[in-house]
This record gives structure tokens, sequence and C-alpha cells, in this order.
């Protein structure tokens, strides 16, 4: 057909071609959608089945018992306490090192670095970072923590490494929610006569804070199942003990000797009960899988409801 | 006939721009800006006008590698605002700016309005009170908004907001405002209003406005200037301009024979 023929009259003429052809084409679209449907599919049931058989598996387990038990050499009365506490106090100390360096960083690289080679170099090092192995993590901070600041191998140890290893998704969702913000919000305020460091904290940090927690959310849900690098440290696989509370009754009511302690998180114990060769013991190894996965979706969610929730009040 | 006797506000003098690729975006231009009075820029795309907009209060300070050359100097005080000594923050805070598309805050109307008066650390709640008020009276917008004044700025129409942006422009009493193309976003009505809150505030202050509406220039400016290729071509009172231009290529341009 050349160029000539195809007018209104062409289309009209040969309509039963027509719409043969475009039947040919929108054959595709079905095609396509069923091979996309597939690989959703096959991530999700991959999950689904996973967490069933783990449910299946250890839900003699679900009680509250389990959570107020420490780990015993008895099965069926070993429980998770020590551990999902080690993972509450490791998770806060992740919390407190990986916000305020990976948002600092991420201000700073976004907002404050002049654009040169350096910048750059930074740049391609943050990115590498995320794709470290983390038993690298667990190597660096063995070295460095444990034996060159002599933090042994203790909560504060587990929490920084941890805040180091989810730090390059902090700095990256912080930079990526900064860039967000369309320069006409960044020159109405300059134009007003606000300074960097005004625009940064009033408009910058405010209007990206869900991007940020979101980043934030997703990494401590990453931290929350990381085995790696805890062994690495020395973390130990038997605790039958809790930690120093954080907060006491008397005077000054806080108390920092739980950052020194040892410990043991959710993921180890759950090692530790899986490498028994009782099979009892497998069944509160498939019930704390279980227990880890659901907090990980939990986390995730909040983390989705936050960003709705947050973003729904700034429209650009 | 431009009167002599017409106080001066500001004035560029052989003012050359240079964007961070090197181009030459301004070229020796010498203009005044009256005092009370409004000046038009008008010219085809491309031409500089928003570039030269954007001198007067410093904006191309932002990003690197931008260079300006000559001067623009502010009366009574004799200030060169392009020199090297002086903070573009506080040029900033004497000339204010209102954008071609609305860009308030997301935040409420209040603090929109507030915001050029809390950087200058202003945190008196009456004084901040009152200030917004007649702010937002002197940009015709109190009426519509003062029972809703904690409203988040997004729910106002398009041109209500540009009406806002205004009084956050002159929330901080400034001595010129710039309003680069500020009804290009606008339905016809709201272009109206805005043009007609131009016209009062000239009583104020100095005004310089970018349009690429000749009909607009004609309408509300005192003073038109017609920029082309980064050139003053012509300036002069705007009846002259658009009823006996003296070049051609501005008489080209305003007959529509080009641009």
């Amino acid at each position: 057909m050349n160029i000539k023929s195809i007018n209104k009259a062409a289309v009209l003429d040969n309509l039963d071609n027509v719409r043969a052809m475009i039947k040919r084409h929108k054959r595709n679209d079905i095609l396509f959608t069923s091979i996309g449907l597939l690989a959703v599919m096959f991530g999700l049931l991959t999950l689904l089945t996973l967490f069933i058989d783990l449910v299946m598996d250890g839900y003699p387990r679900f009680n509250l018992q389990f959570f107020s038990d420490f780990p015993s050499r008895r099965a069926g009365s070993a429980g998770l306490l020590s551990a999902w506490v080690g993972s509450l106090l490791v998770m806060f100390v992740t919390f407190l090192t990986a916000v305020p360096m990976g948002v600092a960083a991420g201000l700073y690289l976004e907002e404050y670095a002049p654009k040169n080679w350096f910048s750059d170099l930074i740049e391609i090092n943050v990115s590498n970072l995320a794709g470290v192995p983390s038993i690298i993590y667990g190597l660096l901070a063995l070295g460095l923590f444990v034996y060159g600041f002599g933090f042994g191998q203790s909560i504060l140890t587990a929490g920084m490494t941890l805040g180091l290893l989810i730090l390059p998704i902090v700095i990256v969702s912080t930079r990526e929610s900064i860039r967000a913000i369309p320069i006409a919000i960044r020159e109405a305020a300059y134009a007003v006569g606000a300074t960097k460091w005004q625009v940064v904290k009033d408009h910058v940090v405010k209007y990206s804070q869900g991007g940020i927690l979101t980043g934030v959310i997703i990494g401590m849900s990453r931290a929350l199942g990381e085995t790696a690098p805890i062994i690495t440290i020395g973390a130990l696989t038997f605790i039958a003990f809790l930690p120093p509370s954080p907060v006491t009754l008397e005077p000054p009511f806080l108390n920092f000797e739980w950052l020194t302690s040892s410990f043991t998180v959710l993921p180890i114990q759950m090692f530790n009960w899986l490498s028994r060769p009782d099979h009892a013991f497998h069944v509160n190894a498939a019930a704390t899988g279980a227990i880890i996965i659901v907090v990980t979706l939990l986390m995730n969610g909040t983390a989705i409801w936050l960003r709705y929730k947050i973003r729904k009040n700034i429209k650009w | 006939m431009i009167n002599p006797t017409t106080p001066i506000k500001a004035e560029s003098r052989d003012l050359n721009f240079f964007y961070s690729n090197g181009t030459r975006a301004l070229k020796g231009i010498t203009m005044p800006l009256y005092e009370n009075k409004i000046t038009a820029l008008i010219g085809p795309s491309g031409c500089g006008k928003s570039t030269f907009l954007r001198c007067f209060n410093r904006m191309h300070d932002l990003y690197p590698g931008n260079k300006y050359q000559g001067q623009i100097i502010m009366h009574p005080d004799n200030t060169n605002i392009l020199e090297n000594g002086v903070d573009p923050i506080e040029v900033r805070m004497r000339i204010s700016m209102v954008f071609q598309k609305p860009n308030p805050f997301p935040k409420s109307i209040y603090e929109n309005v507030a915001y050029g008066l809390r950087v200058r650390g202003e945190n008196n709640k009456r004084l901040l009170d009152d200030k917004v008020e007649e702010a937002l009276k002197g940009a015709a917008l109190w009426n519509e908004v003062k029972d809703r004044l904690q409203d988040l700025a997004f729910n106002l129409s398009g041109g209500q907001q540009q009406r806002l942006c205004i009084a956050r422009a002159l929330a901080t009493d400034p001595e010129i405002m710039l309003f680069d193309e500020p009804t290009s976003a606008l339905d016809p009505i709201a272009t109206a209003n805005i043009e007609e809150l131009m016209s009062e505030l000239r009583s104020k202050l100095t005004i310089l406005v970018v349009t690429h509406n000749m009909q607009q220039a004609a309408r509300i400016s005192d003073y038109t200037a017609y920029m082309y290729l980064g050139e003053l071509i012509e300036y002069d009172d705007t009846d002259t301009i658009f009823t006996r231009p003296s070049r051609k290529e501005t008489e080209d341009y305003i007959t529509g024979k080009f641009g």
C-alpha cells in the first residue's frame, strides 16, 4: 500500500482488512498482559507458598507463651523473648544511626555539595555500597566496632552495623524525594529572601519527609531479617536473659547499659533452632520465620500508607 | 514622551549576562525603571526578557556558572545590586518576584503569606496576623480566604493561587516587584483580575513585568521595552511604542509581521 492510498476512502474500501489488522495488533496486548501477569504471580505465589508452609509448620507455637519464654533445651518450652527484645533494641540503634547520617548525607549531596569529580566519586560509592554483600559489613564491624572501638559483641555494634548496611537505602531515598521537589517551589522560597538553610529546613526537609520515611522503613525491614553480619560480629545464639532495661524507675530514668549487653535477634534464633537435629525445634524455627515475614510486611505496609498520607497534601 | 521629572527607582547600565554554558543572553542593556510605574518587557520567546528580569533579584545566582557584567543601580541609595559584595538575599528582601506558574508552598494560606516575614525572623503573632491581612487585602484575596486562612493553599483556584503568590511577595513591603509572565497559566477572568491588581499595586511600588501578550503590555504598562535576541531594541512610554515606534523592528513585531 503506498502513501497515496491511505486516506478515508482507503479504510472504507478495506474495512474488513482493517478490522482484521486491528484485531491482529490487539493480540499483542493480550499476549503481553498474560506474560506480565505470569511474572507477577510467580513472585507472589512463591512468597505465598513459603509463608503458608511456614505457618502450617509453625502454627502449634503461635501463642503468647512463645513470645514470653526464653530459649530452652526443650523445644516445647523454648520461646522468642530474648530474640524479639534483642531485635527491637537493635532496630532502635539502627534507626538512630541510619536516619541522621543518611538524611544528612542525602541533603548534603543534593543541596550543598558542589558538582565536581569528587561529588561524582561519592555518588558512585554510595550506589556501590548498596551492592556490597552484607557479610562484608559484618567483617567491617567486627574489625572496627568490636575490636577497634571496643564496643564488643553488643547491641550497639549490631545496631550500628545494620545502620551502615541500610545507609545507602536511606541516602538514595532521601535524594530521590528531594529531587521530586519542583524548582519553582525552591525559587519561590529563595525569592522572598530565604537563605539556603532556611530553604532546606522549611521546605526541602518538610516536603521530602514522606519519601525519606518510606526509605527508612523499607531499609529497617531489610535490616530486621539480616543474619549474616550479625553472626559475623558474634551475636550469641542462646541467650536466656534480657538486656538491662533502657528505662528505669529511679532518676535519671534512662539506662544505657543495654547498649553493651550481649543479645540475639529473631533471624539468629531461627537459624539456631533450624540447625538443631531435633525436629521439634524446626517447628519453632518455622513459627519464627512466619513472624519475621509478618513483621516485614507490616512495616512495608506502614511505609506505603505513610507515603500515601503525607503525599496527599502535596500535589506536584 | 517620557517625563524627565519622573524619579528613577532602578536602572540597568550596560548589562550583559552569560549562562554557565557561555551563551551571552543579554547584550549591553541600559534601561530605567521609573518609580511607581509599570514597565513591560515584550519580545519573542528566547529574547532574554525573563533573563533580564531575573537579574533584578539575582535569581541566576542559584545556579553555578552564571555571570553578570555591568550594573543594576537601585535608587535612592545607589547600590549596585550585582556587585559581588552585595548579598543576593539582601537584594531579594528589597525586590520580590511573582512567577509564571502559581507556585504556592504546600502550606496553609496564612503560612504562605507569612513566610517572607518568618525568614526575616518575625515571630510576633499579632504583627504577622496584621501583615498577612494587609498583604491579602493588597492582593484582593482577603474576602475570599479570610475564613479559611489555615486551609492548604493548593485548594485555591489557579487565579487565587497567583494572587496568593502576589500577597506573599507583597507581605515584605518590597520596593520593586517582578512579574514573570504572571498570567500565562491563567484563564481570561483570572488574568483580568491580576491585571487590575497590578495597576493598583503601582501606587505602592515599582513594577517590572515580562509578558508575551502585547495587548497586556499595552493595557497595563506605563513604559514598554522591546527586546530581541538579548538586545534592547526600543524603550519608550507605552503609548509611543504601540502607536509611533521609532524602530522598524519594533513596528514589525507589534503589528504581527514577525514573532
